[in-house]
């Protein structure tokens, strides 16, 4: 909403400085966006006075003239026919950026005359587009002085934001009213006088609607005023129009786009020579269409509120006219409406047919239903004022929705929720100045709401009234009471787990990304996502448009566009939200992460020591395992080869507490499945489902007793054949399990094939770690202990020791 | 064997010592001399042979020489040792310029607005905040209506809101537009007394170098029987005085609306530029950080709550935003892009916990 200051004071009579005035118009909830001060731009504009205009030497359509200007008097070449000695214009000194010809003035040889600056038309300062001379500002302009206030362009421009619950400050009277009751000035009286017509409304005006739609549009007042001259509406009018930003039409839809800025209230007009028979409002149907004042071509449905003749659709009522019907420079008979239409419908029709209308925007914010009638006298008042005529009398029909509402209000409710004790008077002060009335000596009271005020219906509304005029600022602070001496814990277990996870991951150096929750479907659909119910019905953009099954789509592209910028090795994670459907229980947190190149635990890329190995599926394994560690379940998770369709079927795995309570995934990445993201590859992953992980059980915090003996460790190697396919995983629980009190470790330390084993076979190679309990073992409880481990290792897998 | 052999044997043996060149050939001295079939072990065993009367200066002697050479040995190994290792350690000189690789605890990072969060959750949970969750998939009841937002609301158009397609009942679930859903979920779900916040993704179709299609919120409420307006400015305060680190903070309080509270606010906190630094509390510029509010009673009916029973305040304030204003990023779009240069650079360490005790950024 703009206006400018000359505008809101026509309204409030205040000393107020600008300043003060906008500080306040923020406070009570009217956020000032903007003030432009067209002053300011202006300042280098001062009056010049032509001293003398001789004719060029060189050119016959120039003149050099000398002029007298703030600055003393200099000499300045001018083209323009007008230009004459003894005129006073606008003039520019060299260093002037003058907007209409888009330059700064320099000191320049005009056919061989050197001019210092330049005096200006109006179009040259973007007044109009006015060329044909340069501004001849009259005698009275003092040489030297700014021009800007000659010109009438010295009134500041203020723009406000306006929440949607304020429809009454969609009108500079509303603005000035909580300025008023806010403390700033004095509201004038706005008494719209009624203006008797001369003659009945020749035009008939009628509702043609079915009850269930007659709220569309429930009243409908028009009048006309015959014999009007529609010129242009004089200077002020138009000023403050273009101060807007809104361009002059003529008169009659200037006074419409005043009283809709000036009161809220849209208008309508149409040239009442063009209507046939009845003008009135009712249901669009199929099939009907208009041509707009917009230049648009809008079909209508029976959803839509139209204005109609007897010859058809004439616009749409409150959203937007047509311009069959429209006024012109030859209007001579004005027809003017005012009526009040249905928020909802006005919003519904407007979002259809994508029509942004300072009427639409009016309407579905609501604008006040009693103010049907006096804008009709109102705006009749301006045309007989700026176009003459004659008017008739108003014709009404239907009648606006009552507006008038009562609510019981106990004035305590403000000390209740703001914790801020104001006086009875106080309270009441402010209220009435809003236009609330009110009865009662309190605390009771019974509060008349403004009919302007469709946001009000509770006492929580007056207390908020109340409130932001008094000042937010006034409430003191007061302490929340502490709960607990200390504060207690309380991040839940999975809060507890995410947050760990997250630093877990870091620590083995990979970064965190935070990737979009949406991502392409194709991507979607090769993480086992893609489902219709996950689709957007409208993404941002076709790449962003499905939720995402899983982290990993949004992680490995990010690893691509890394790989695009040269840096190969990638190792990032994310932990957060993924969808396997779109009911809430189907959204689980999942930690992933994956590793590009060398980005492996023990450094990446070429190195002095050592240059980095290409991470594989057991940088992932082990980064998954981390975590399940960190949490306490890596010791019962046992790696089984089911890892979904979007791993390499050979390099992947799972990590599961049992078939049905898989814990994470980790592996290469399908070649086929990267193929389909655009990545190059190889890349491999992990994800970790935090939220199928078991609630932990409540144990001590007590921890078990240390249970270690001085006795030295015995180590023992065994290098077992093993068939190719045996799981080096079951040798090793075989050889845990072969002897429970004294076998304390055991670790694999070879895998080889090739020379000297046979084809189809592999040797295993594990370091067998017992712990003597009470003394030092004997060679014999050695070897017994070996032969255990021999014979278990044997039946779990058919395992030979090596020869 | 006469004296003069002894001496002999002596001088020989004590030139042997002096002249080994190293311990190996040392040890080869001292096998010759002492070992069992070394040469003074050959005199003690002459010593049976002797008669008894001579044993006992035989004895001595040898004993002596044996000694000698003994300490002759351990004297010369002593000095050998000395300069092997001097010459092991002259030899082992390490360009210690070489630089080791970096490890990986050094090479994590912890994303900003994790770590921030993390931060508001450490200074929310000392006043007693537990923290709610809820899903991002949510019902229009859940985060339009219950939240006083009608039908007609502009909030709730495709330019807007991330709609689903319609399903068979005819709804449309959202990816819902603010935390502020999750109040619902929460006072559905218990009864007040209640402080929690609810930090999480919010989705709104809007996409330049301020708006995301998807960004972060924290949403926070308290509800029960004596929460106002007083309170709500201190938690605020008390919270950006403690999240920016600082002793005062200025903080403006201007009236605005909310569907979902009443009255509602906007918060502004006063900083001064500083190159490219934001310093929150000091200067006399503004900067809207929050929208906060007392639960509108429609909101607490909608939820089963007696709206003249209970009260409270509800704030929303968008965690990257925080961010940015903490820490300095320039680009919010930078937040989601994975760029392993920004996670590196705007990223924390793994050990950089925030706790109220160290401060909550170090």
């Amino acid at each position: 909403m703009k206006f400018t200051l000359g505008w809101l004071k026509e309204h409030i009579e205040t000393d107020a400085e600008l300043d003060a005035l906008l500080d306040k118009l923020t406070l009570i909830g009217l956020e000032v966006e903007d003030v432009f001060d067209p002053a300011t731009e202006l300042a280098p504009f001062s009056v010049g006075e032509v001293l003398k205009a001789e004719p060029h030497p060189d050119a016959d359509k120039l003149q050099v003239c000398q002029v007298k200007t703030r600055d003393g008097t200099v000499q300045v070449v001018c083209g323009a026919p007008n230009a004459r000695t003894g005129l006073k214009g606008v003039f520019a000194p060299p260093g002037t950026y003058v907007p209409g010809i888009d330059m700064e003035l320099k000191v320049a040889k005009i056919r061989g005359v050197e001019s210092h600056g330049m005096l200006l038309s109006e179009r040259e300062l973007e007044l109009s587009d006015e060329h044909d001379g340069i501004i001849e500002l009259g005698e009275e302009a003092e040489t030297g002085t700014p021009v800007a206030a000659l010109l009438g362009l010295d009134d500041p421009v203020i723009e406000i934001a306006i929440t949607p619950n304020r429809p009454d400050c969609l009108g500079v009277r509303g603005i000035a009213r909580d300025l008023a009751a806010a403390g700033m000035g004095k509201l004038r009286d706005d008494t719209v006088a009624h203006v008797e017509g001369s003659l009945d409304c020749p035009v008939p005006v009628e509702l043609k609607f079915d009850p269930e739609t007659s709220d569309a549009c429930s009243a409908f007042a028009g009048r006309i005023v015959r014999d009007v001259n529609n010129g242009p509406s004089p200077d002020w009018l138009q000023r403050r129009l273009k101060a807007i930003g809104l361009r002059p039409i003529n008169a009659l839809a200037d006074i419409t786009n005043y009283v809709s800025y000036d009161r809220g209230r849209p208008l309508h007009v149409y040239d009442a020579d063009k209507l046939a028979g009845t003008i009135h409002a009712r249901m669009g149907k199929k099939g009907e269409e208009f041509l707009a004042l917009d230049g648009n071509t809008y079909k209508v449905d029976e959803t839509m509120c139209v204005i109609a003749d007897d010859s058809g659709v004439l616009g749409l009522g409150g959203i937007i006219g047509g311009e069959s019907s429209g006024c012109s420079e030859e209007t001579v008979n004005v027809f003017i409406e005012s009526a009040y239409f249905d928020p909802i419908r006005i919003a519904a029709t407007g979002r259809k047919l994508n029509i942004l209308s300072d009427a639409r925007y009016r309407f579905e914010r609501g604008v006040d239903p009693a103010f049907v009638v006096p804008g009709i006298e109102y705006a009749a008042r301006m045309v007989l004022d700026l176009c003459g005529g004659e008017t008739s009398k108003v014709t009404l029909a239907g009648e606006p929705p009552e507006a008038a509402r009562i609510i019981e209000f106990n004035s305590s409710e403000v000390m209740r929720l703001t914790g801020l004790e104001l006086a009875q008077s106080e309270i009441k002060e402010v209220l009435v100045a809003l236009g609330f009335w009110l009865s009662g000596n309190g605390p009771e009271y019974r509060v008349s709401i403004p009919t302007w005020r469709p946001d009000v219906s509770q006492p929580a509304d007056l207390v908020e009234e109340i409130i932001r005029i008094v000042g937010v600022d006034q409430v003191d602070l007061a302490p929340i009471p502490r709960i607990d001496g200390v504060a207690r814990p309380v991040l839940t277990t999975q809060q507890k787990r995410t947050r760990l996870t997250r630093r877990v991951l870091a620590g083995r150096g990979l970064a965190e990304a935070v990737t979009w929750s949406f991502i392409p479907r194709n991507a979607a659909s090769a993480f086992g996502g893609g489902q219709d119910e996950l689709e957007l019905a409208n993404p941002i953009s076709a790449d962003l448009s499905s939720m995402r099954p899983s982290l990993l789509p949004g992680l490995a592209t990010a690893a691509q566009r890394n790989h695009d910028r040269g840096l190969s090795d990638a190792g990032m994670f994310e932990v957060g939200q993924a969808y396997r459907g779109a009911s809430a229980e189907d959204q689980y947190i999942a930690a992933a992460g994956v590793r590009s190149g060398t980005a492996t635990l023990n450094g990446s890329g070429r190195h002095w020591s050592g240059t980095g190995k290409p991470a594989d599926l057991f940088d992932a394994k082990a980064d998954a395992l981390a975590v399940l560690d960190a949490l306490g379940y890596a010791a019962n998770a046992q790696a089984a080869r089911s890892a979904p369709g979007w791993y390499h079927p050979g390099q992947s795995g799972v990590l599961q507490l049992g078939p049905q309570n898989v814990l994470a995934h980790f592996g290469e990445l399908h070649p086929r499945v990267l193929e389909k993201l655009g990545v190059d590859g190889p890349i491999v992953a992990f994800e970790i489902f935090l939220d199928v992980l078991p609630k932990p059980k409540r144990a001590s915090r007590t921890k078990t007793a240390l249970d270690v003996t001085d006795l030295q460790l015995v180590r023992r190697d065994f290098a077992f054949l093993v068939d190719h396919g045996v799981a080096a995983g079951e040798l090793l629980r075989a050889a845990r399990g072969a002897e429970k009190t004294l076998i304390s470790d055991v670790t694999l330390f070879d895998v080889f094939t090739g020379q000297g084993v046979p084809d189809g076979k592999k040797s295993l190679a594990v370091e067998v770690t017992l712990s003597p309990r009470e003394k030092t073992l004997t060679d014999a409880e050695i070897d017994a202990v070996a032969a255990k481990v021999v014979a278990a290792v044997a039946k779990a897998t058919g395992g030979e020791l090596r020869a | 064997m006469t004296t003069s052999n002894f001496d002999q044997l002596e001088n020989e043996l004590l030139q042997a010592i002096a002249s080994a060149d190293g311990l190996v050939a040392l040890e080869d001295v001292r096998v010759t001399a002492l070992g069992k079939k070394g040469r003074i072990s050959e005199l003690m065993r002459g010593l049976s042979a002797l008669a008894p009367e001579e044993r006992k200066a035989f004895g001595q002697a040898v004993n002596g020489l044996k000694e000698r050479v003994g300490n002759a040995l351990s004297a010369r190994r002593e000095s050998l040792h000395e300069a092997e290792l001097s010459q092991r350690l002259t030899n082992e000189q390490a360009d210690i310029t070489l630089p080791p690789r970096e490890g990986a605890l050094s090479q994590g990072r912890i994303h900003p607005v994790s770590q921030v969060m993390d931060e508001i959750t450490e200074i929310f949970a000392d006043m007693g905040f537990a923290i709610a969750e809820g899903p991002d998939i949510e019902t229009d009841y859940h985060n339009f209506t219950a939240l006083n937002i009608p039908d007609e609301h502009p909030a709730r158009q495709e330019h807007d809101t991330f709609y689903f397609n319609e399903r068979d009942d005819g709804s449309r679930l959202v990816l819902r537009t603010h935390t502020s859903p999750v109040q619902i979920r929460t006072m559905e779900n218990s009864e007040p007394p209640l402080r929690i916040i609810a930090p999480g993704r919010v989705y709104r179709c809007d996409s330049d170098q301020t708006h995301t299609p998807m960004f972060h919120q924290v949403e926070g409420l308290v509800i029960d029987e004596v929460t106002h307006m007083g309170h709500l400015k201190w938690v605020l305060d008390a919270f950006c005085k403690a999240f920016f680190e600082v002793d005062e903070v200025k903080m403006r309080f201007r009236a605005s609306h909310f569907p979902f509270t009443e009255p509602s606010m906007e918060v502004d906190v006063g900083y001064a530029k500083v190159g490219d630094e934001i310093r929150i509390g000091e200067g006399d510029e503004w900067l809207e950080i929050l929208g906060c509010g007392m639960v509108h009673p429609n909101v607490l009916r909608n939820v089963g709550y007696d709206p003249a029973k209970v009260q409270g305040f509800a704030f929303g304030v968008g965690v990257d935003r925080l961010a940015m204003l903490k820490y300095g990023m320039p680009d919010l779009r930078a937040f989601f892009a994975a760029d392993l240069r920004w996670l590196r650079h705007y990223g924390f360490g793994v050990l950089d916990v925030p706790t109220l005790a160290r401060g909550v950024s170090s």
